[in-house]
């Protein structure tokens, strides 16, 4: 690891400042992606402010939702009574995501900048557009398997790889922002994370200096139908082939609203509106939600070595539907047994 | 060996507990340390309970010559100095901003129980639990551990008496090669904790039921201690250590010692 200035941080402004004073300078949270990165060399602060200390931790009801803090561990987050009653589908989303130790190391601000695991990007002797722009992409006809099906450009067909986020995309999360020349500002999540285009090394619309907060959950009445079904190589501790985020509401047998976003088959989480649109108002059956994840999927692009996931992501989506829609528990008993 | 490693004084009991076990080698080991051969040894002469015993005199006869004296710093570019505590003892070290926690214990407090794996967070080798959490020691810098609660696997045994988790890890033999083990016995120590507190995982039924401690299945074993990799794959031994210490039932022991090794 490259030598770098560390510091602690006792308020939001002094890390603001200090991060700000400094174009190489980072936030240190958890530190579980960048530590990791910084030992791979594939990104080198000078300077890391530890801002764990800051007191964004709490998760407090609001007059329209819930907000949790920037700070507030995962393992905090996915536990904590009013998540786990009132959002469901974030703890689930959350708890399917790396391990316990990780959990409770990395915070929620953090975890929504983590980066691609893209082995292209990883790897500083390949080519990555990611990493340094212009050098070229080595997935794009290179091993592909695990890359992008919706969203990609030619310079770039990395995936991010957050559970957590998917959940939030398919919650309408606002992230909280403090820092820059706005002083604070709020980000819808579909706006958070960008796509490739033309500047892969950009992930999301924060800017140098600005500081996640809070992420604030609008109230809703998806938490009685609501899934995270995660499809993986083994059975945890793995990243996403594909997962989804389902929940809907219903009145009698119709949806009233659905939401549906899907995880590992994009630049950023992939919300599914073709599957939104087509579902909203009609009978909640198998049928409408096969049709549903067919309309979605007919736009995907896949790359040569991962056309698997577009039937993958099909399959997927009518799962977690069906699970979402028996309200059926949440967990390998209730869900991941029966039979669809 | 050229440089014999220095151990302190037995006490009378340990003194004891070794002359009446291999009166023939009590000499070697004091002067050169434990090696396998005594182990394996001291394996046939005991049964599980007398090996547990045993083995934590042994263990801490190693430590003992680990704490007081952290190692000398060398090399260090842009120092922090930490002040954190591990295995209740206060610990203030001179620290390269780059140095994990994985490398300060085991570099500079010479506690080497921690293992070293893959050293980027996938293998769970290096866990260690900070103020009650269970964490990667690996991607820890050891400059944020200012003010923090460390315990290591050294530190989970009470003066003589091992820790539960680690008296089943004996008992169902839930090691092979142990490299992975310190950070095994580490993680379901914290595991049992957070079941008892109600934590869910992935696969906890029904996850909006709230407050109740949650009953460990086999399932649920597995998934929570899933971010420890064992190589040897001595999986079913450590889940039925971890039922053991959990329940309230003994588990059965699946292994014996063959007729004729005692």
């Amino acid at each position: 690891m490259r030598p770098f200035k560390f510091s602690i941080a006792g308020d939001p402004e002094t890390a603001i400042t200090t991060v700000s004073a400094n174009a190489n300078a980072k936030f240190l949270g958890g530190g579980t992606n960048l530590l990791d990165l910084m030992k791979e060399d594939v990104t080198h602060p000078s300077a890391l402010i530890n801002i764990t200390r800051l007191k964004h931790t709490a998760i407090e009801k609001t007059d329209n939702g819930i907000l949790i803090g920037g700070m507030a561990t995962n393992s905090f987050t996915a536990n904590h009574e009013k998540i786990r009653k009132n959002y469901p589908l974030l703890s689930m989303a959350i708890l399917a995501g790396a391990s316990a130790q990780i959990r409770n190391m990395a915070t929620n601000g953090g975890n929504l900048n983590q980066r691609t695991r893209c082995t292209y990007f990883y790897d500083v002797s390949m080519p990555c557009n990611k990493r340094e722009p212009g050098s070229g992409c080595g997935a794009l006809k290179g091993m592909n398997r695990n890359h992008a099906i919706f969203g990609w450009s030619e310079k770039c067909v990395a995936v991010y790889p957050s559970d957590m986020a998917v959940a939030l995309s398919a919650l309408d999360a606002v992230v909280h922002v403090q820092g820059g020349s706005t002083g604070k500002r709020t980000i819808p999540f579909a706006d958070f994370h960008r796509l490739p285009g033309n500047n892969p090394e950009i992930d999301n619309n924060l800017k140098h200096g600005e500081l996640i907060t809070s992420i604030e959950l609008p109230e809703n009445d998806l938490a009685d139908h609501s899934y995270y079904l995660k499809i993986r190589e083994r059975s945890s501790y793995a990243f996403a082939l594909v997962s989804v985020a389902a929940a809907m509401s219903l009145d009698g047998t119709k949806i009233k609203d659905v939401r549906i976003a899907l995880g590992g088959v994009a630049h950023k989480p992939w919300r599914a509106a073709a599957a939104e649109q087509l579902l909203k108002g009609r009978d909640a059956t198998i049928a409408n939600f096969k049709a549903a994840a067919t309309a979605e999927l007919s736009k995907a692009k896949p790359l040569e070595h991962n056309k698997y996931k577009v039937k993958l992501a099909g399959d997927a989506i009518v799962r977690a539907l069906t699970y979402a829609l028996n309200g059926a528990g949440y967990g390998i008993e209730a869900g991941l047994h029966s039979e669809v | 060996m050229e440089d014999q490693p220095k151990f302190p004084d037995l006490t009378d009991a340990e003194r004891s507990a070794l002359e009446e076990l291999m009166p023939d080698e009590i000499s070697e080991i004091i002067t050169s340390g434990m090696k396998r051969r005594h182990f394996l040894k001291l394996f046939t002469f005991t049964g599980t309970g007398l090996l547990a015993t045993h083995l934590l005199g042994i263990e801490q006869l190693m430590a003992r010559s680990a704490t007081g004296n952290p190692l000398p710093p060398t090399g260090i570019e842009n120092g922090i100095n930490v002040s954190f505590k591990v295995n209740g003892n206060t610990q203030q070290l001179l620290l390269d901003s780059r140095m994990t926690l994985l490398d300060a214990l085991r570099e500079r407090l010479d506690l080497t129980g921690s293992k070293k794996g893959c050293d980027h967070g996938q293998c769970g080798a290096c866990t260690v639990i900070i103020d009650g959490r269970r964490v990667l020691s690996c991607l820890t810098l050891a400059a944020t551990c200012e003010d923090r609660e460390v315990t290591t696997i050294e530190g989970l045994a009470d003066g003589n008496k091992l820790h539960p988790m680690q008296e089943a890890f004996i008992k169902h033999d839930g090691f092979q090669c142990g490299y992975c083990t310190p950070g095994q016995i580490c993680s379901a120590v914290a595991l049992v904790n957070e079941a008892k507190d109600g934590e869910a995982s992935y696969v906890t039924n029904n996850i909006r039921k709230t407050g109740k401690a949650v009953e460990l299945s086999d399932e649920e074993i597995r998934e929570r201690m899933s971010g420890n990799i064992c190589r040897c794959g001595a999986y079913p031994n450590i889940v039925n250590a971890i039922r053991e210490v959990q329940g309230d039932k003994a588990v059965a022991q699946v292994w014996q010692f063959a007729d004729g090794t005692i």
